[in-house]
């Protein structure tokens, strides 16, 4: 196995142009576990633990622009205001060990369904940067995910940044383990409202082949909500809401947790985060934030 | 974890500094805080080649040949050995000789060992596995214990003939064991018919309330971080040297020397850094390989298992499925109860039968019932294999027992301390073995210390309620308090201590004093193995407090010192401790023979007038009588060497009866209450465990601080057993083999405990101490499921609990 140490971008991407059957290398925290257990032999590693642009992060027009390789800690630490719930999906991952290596471009392209950061990306009508020494490129996390991990990545290209809208209303994340911390979702769901575009967005981890969101609750919320003074929903309304989340999960039966279980909480966090919402909506506190 | 421990008194401080029923610090301490404490991982040498081990694919299959000829063309392999390689015997195990070292004709398990492979490299043994051919002839599991206890047509795990036989566990079929007890009217009611029916029709007559339930334990795993290895060097007279974390070094020797096919004495073992232990370790897992590769090349052969592997690797707590019915006066008053409870041992025996011995012979808990009808059965199947784990069959039925008195206080609207309280035995009390408790069991009032132990503050006082640590859910904020729900229970458990059933686990200590740059020291040396239970640290306090010296070395415990027994059953202070106990004692009086031999004690004064302390023999009317430091002369010099060895021997045991189920087959009991406070979202069954406080009777406190640890950790193992610890099984294969998806509980799972410990000296043991390490692991399973339940009123009858069970949802 070839180890490659590129320092800036463009020897990054050309060595990923000349190792089609590489992997990225950057917190390790994924790629390490499967080839340590033998699940992964690839014939190179491409490290990327010093390519300066991939663990920067800024405000770019009315976007925030996130490095790929910035870890976890630091999105909690600096994007708690900015991008609300990815914020607290990053705080629901692993331990402090793996918050510091982790990071969401490794999220993105291992592309598993559990991936904390998929929901509020999702939700939150994120695009990714994806660039080769063809170009660059972006993707709405809405069009990445195609398949069981498999994304719109292509071979000769790295994640190199996502773009961050800016909130503008309540954004919430909440996750299914069954331990209080250090575990992988059961199943996970992100609500993010938008009250300049008058949209919502849901984003729902490990509960289908993919991350999903459900377009139905989002249009009949996005009806249902009272945009002006964010009054209180009706309870058929809000139970509603909950119901077409689940719907459009896809979940199976694994060690982890049973299909029901996963439609039956993803309704449970989809009303309670509604309602949190309302709240936080009509105090206007993430707005100000 | 912060622990708030009352303080306990204890006569045993000695003025010798350390000594016993002061807290010193764990000679291993520093360095396994530091990370450089060298656990059995971490062996080395020159030269030393890297074992591998190819494991069954399949639960069930027949074995049709088995082709290393790819294997060997690896470069850099130095050996790929089948069963047919196995030197000796080709069978080994704890009480049945009935596991092979390497499978031949059939794999009876996922993962069972089938070649061993030394290389040059791990990964050259990665490759040269690969190149193994193994065909199999795949064959339907045996999978269900249920069937495998009753049903006389389901197929054999073990083939007709091919198992010794032990006619007084009325072993036949898949059945390992079936232990019946029977007291009261029950006594001559067949295991199964007409008989039967009838006096429980009579029983149940008398009762105002009955109560009947089953009830599942899964499989828990003993989830120690170090996984097994070792290291094993041929030596130059033919025989070998293993280096290997163990729970007991002679009983390992015992196994693998007749399977090497050689004499015991050829086989000498060494203990390694251990990585936590919990039962894990009293089965073999790569000592005979690793030997045989070793004597193979001639070349030392170490052998890591990987986290996956390790779950492959070493046997679990048995699954059970248990069937109550208990009957009571409308007062509270027990009149009957039955059990029936299926432990599944998987395909090979291990400690099946003696974890039969301990579920049915405490199968009622420490409730004084005089109708009682208990068949206990320990199964062969194609599942993993289990064997010993803390709490020994114990745990699985102190979950039935307890649940089953919750339900019968809630039918007669008795609160559940009242009604143990009501029923509880004390000193004099027989258990349903008929063996007397022959020793102070407060049980009543360490129930009403546990009820009266302050509760936690309820969610709206606490400092930062939003504080998402503090709900269900934890930091993933699936509730800001919707759905939460909070709940109490209580679980008591009785729990024998030291091996039991006829079995002689005696302890062996050498201990030896002698005068090094003009001071004295002792060394003890004994075969018990530290596996982070704090043993080391207390042989040192023990001979601090007996030879009243300062400077104590614990030798490296090994096979060229008589046997220790296992650090298994509680029983290493007891054992062991008693032993380094006796061994001092013996070295003290060798020092007043000598002193008196010398002229330095006064004929007028007696032995019982003297006493070792601060490195002098002190009369206590004569005073200092003379330092041993001139007494013995330094023993570079020529100056005199004390050294005793000593056996300690508990009182013996007997073998429970086939028929009745009686005798008095234990050596102590310990007790521990919990009272759990839990914190329910109830609509998306996750659990918040708020307090999970305790009541101990530990006889005497040796060490207060390793005490608190060993009652948190088993406590901590207990709420995992209860909250989300199970090896999960289909079609006798492991879904969840890793630490990803096996879960054990984290800091934020497990809240500060309140400890409240009594001091009722037993007047067998040394010191009057009782095994401390298991009985909280028992009562702290059935306290938190019953504070789940009181939350959620929901019947909860398999442990773990799961969000599905809690939210309604049929598995």
């Amino acid at each position: 196995m070839e180890f490659l140490r590129p320092s800036t971008l463009v020897e990054a991407l050309e060595a990923r142009s000349a190792h089609p059957d590489g992997v990225p290398i950057m917190g390790g925290t994924d790629v390490m576990v499967e080839l340590n257990f033998d699940k992964r032999r690839p014939s190179a590693l491409i490290d990327l633990t010093r390519v300066p642009e991939l663990t920067e992060w800024g405000v770019d027009g009315g976007h925030t622009r996130l490095g790929a390789g910035v870890p976890y800690t630091q999105i909690i630490e600096h994007l708690s205001g900015r991008a609300p719930a990815l914020a607290k999906a990053s705080r629901s991952v692993a331990s402090p060990q793996i918050r510091n290596r982790g990071t969401v471009g490794g999220n993105l392209g291992g592309a598993s369904p559990a991936g904390e950061a998929h929901p509020p990306l999702l939700a939150g009508d994120a695009e990714i940067e994806l660039a080769s020494v063809r170009g660059t490129r972006r993707v709405r996390a809405r069009d990445f995910y195609l398949s069981f991990r498999t994304t719109a990545l292509r071979e000769d290209e790295l994640i190199t940044a996502i773009l961050l809208p800016e909130a503008a209303g309540p954004q919430q994340f909440a996750k299914i383990g069954t331990r209080n911390a250090m575990v992988i979702a059961v199943t996970s769901f992100s609500l993010v409202l938008d009250a300049d575009q008058r949209s919502v967005g849901t984003g729902i981890g490990s509960a289908g082949p993919t991350p999903l969101r459900s377009e139905a609750a989002e249009e009949f919320l996005a009806g249902e909500f009272d945009w002006e003074d964010g009054r209180p929903l009706a309870e058929s309304v809000v139970r509603r809401f909950g119901d077409l989340v689940a719907a459009a999960a896809r979940p199976i039966d694994d060690q982890r947790g049973t299909a029901e279980y996963r439609k039956h909480a993803l309704s449970v966090m989809a009303r309670r985060a509604l309602s949190w919402s309302v709240t936080d909506y009509r105090k206007g506190s993430t707005r100000c934030a | 974890m912060t622990a708030t421990t009352k303080t306990v008194t204890t006569d045993l401080s000695s003025t010798t500094k350390d000594g016993l029923g002061a807290s010193p610090r764990r000679p291993d301490g520093t360095l396994k805080v530091t990370g450089e404490f060298a656990y059995s991982s971490d062996l080395w040498m020159e030269g030393v080649l890297w074992g591998a081990t190819l494991r069954s694919p399949h639960p069930h299959a027949r074995i049709l040949g088995i082709d290393i000829t790819e294997a060997l063309k690896v470069p850099g392999v130095e050996a790929v050995l089948t069963h047919e390689d196995v030197p000796g015997t080709k069978r080994y195990g704890l009480e049945f000789q009935d596991q092979p070292v390497l499978a031949y004709d059939k794999v009876r398990y996922k993962g069972e060992a089938v070649a061993v492979v030394a290389a040059d490299h791990p990964e050259t043994a990665r490759r040269a596995m690969e190149r193994i051919k193994v065909d199999y002839e795949v064959l339907a599991p045996v999978s269900d214990s249920v069937r495998a206890a009753h049903d006389p047509e389901y197929p054999l795990v073990h083939e007709e003939g091919s198992l010794e036989i032990h006619e007084e566990y009325h072993q036949r079929g898949n059945r390992v064991r079936h232990q019946p007890i029977r007291t009261g009217d029950f006594v001559g009611v067949a295991e199964s018919g007409e008989g039967q029916q009838e006096v429980l029709e009579r029983l149940r007559a008398q009762a105002d309330a009955v109560v009947a339930a089953e009830y599942e334990v899964g499989m828990q795993d003993q989830a120690f971080l170090g996984p097994e290895s070792g290291m094993a060097v041929p030596a130059e007279d033919g025989g070998v040297d293993l280096y290997v974390a163990t729970q007991w070094l002679h009983v390992d020797q015992k196994q693998i020397a007749p399977a090497l096919g050689l004499p015991e004495d050829k086989v000498r073992l060494t203990l390694a850094g251990v990585g936590g232990a919990f039962g894990a370790r009293e089965d073999l897992s790569m000592q005979i390989h690793a030997c045989m590769l070793a004597l193979r090349t001639g070349k030392p052969v170490k052998f890591v298992y990987n986290r996956e592997e390790s779950f492959y690797g070493h046997v679990h707590r048995h699954p059970a499925k248990m069937r109550y019915e208990h009957g009571a006066r409308a007062d509270g008053t027990l009149l009957y109860a039955t059990m029936e409870i299926i432990v599944d041992g998987g395909a090979y025996a291990s400690a099946t039968p003696a974890v039969v011995g301990v579920a049915s012979s405490l199968g009622i808990g420490p409730y004084e019932v005089p109708h009682v009808l208990v068949d206990a059965y320990g199964v062969y199947t194609n599942n993993p294999p289990c064997g010993a784990m803390r709490g020994f069959g114990a745990v699985q039925a102190c979950f039935g027992y307890e649940s089953q008195m919750d339900r019968l206080a809630e039918e007669l609207g008795m609160h559940p301390v009242a009604l143990r309280v009501k029923n509880a035995m004390s000193q004099g009390s027989r258990i349903i073995t008929g063996q007397e408790i022959d020793m102070p069991l407060p049980m009543a009032e360490m129930l009403e210390r546990a009820r009266d132990l302050p509760m936690p503050v309820e969610r709206t006082e606490l400092e930062d309620p939003s504080d998402q640590r503090t709900l269900p859910g934890g930091v993933a904020g699936t509730t800001r308090g919707e759905g939460v729900v909070r709940g109490v229970g209580y679980g008591v458990g009785l729990k024998n201590l030291c091996f039991s059933e006829g079995f002689d686990d005696y302890s062996t200590a050498r201990v030896r004093l002698e005068v090094v740059a003009g001071e004295p020291v002792v060394l003890v040396h004994t075969a018990a193995a530290e596996v982070g239970q704090g043993l080391v640290t207390v042989k040192g306090q023990i001979a601090r407090t007996e030879l009243g010296v300062e400077k104590v070395a614990i030798a490296p415990s090994d096979t060229q010192v008589g046997s220790a027994g296992s650090s298994s059953a509680s029983r290493q202070s007891y054992m062991t401790g008693g032993a380094v106990k006796m061994a001092c004692e013996a070295v003290r009086e060798s020092v007043y023979a000598l002193a008196r031999e010398r002229g330095v004690v006064p004929a007028s004064v007696s032995d019982s007038d003297l006493s070792l302390a601060g490195g002098k023999i002190v009369s206590e009317s004569e005073g200092v009588l003379v330092s041993l430091a001139d007494l013995l002369g330094e023993s570079a010099a020529g100056g005199t060497v004390v050294e005793e060895t000593r056996e300690h021997h508990h009182r013996p045991t007997e073998m429970l009866d086939p028929t009745l189920g009686q005798g008095a087959s234990h050596t102590q009991f310990g007790m521990c209450v919990h009272r759990a406070v839990v914190d329910v979202d109830v609509e998306l069954g996750l659990v918040k465990v708020v307090a999970l406080d305790a009541v101990q009777d530990v006889g005497k406190v040796l060490h207060p601080q390793q005490l608190a640890g060993q009652i948190q950790g088993a406590s901590a193992q207990g709420l995992g057993l209860a909250l989300m610890e199970e090896i999960q099984v289909k079609d006798s294969e492991i879904r969840n083999p890793s630490f990803t998806d096996y879960l054990i509980p984290t800091i934020l799972d497990m809240p500060p405990m309140r400890i409240d410990v009594l001091e009722h000296p037993d007047p067998h043991a040394p010191y009057g101490l009782r095994g401390a390490g298991e009985p909280p692991t028992l009562s702290s399973t059935p306290a938190v499921v019953a504070a789940v339940r009181d939350a959620t009123k929901r019947p909860l009858r398999h442990a773990p609990v799961r969000p599905e069970d809690i939210v309604g949802i049929d598995l």
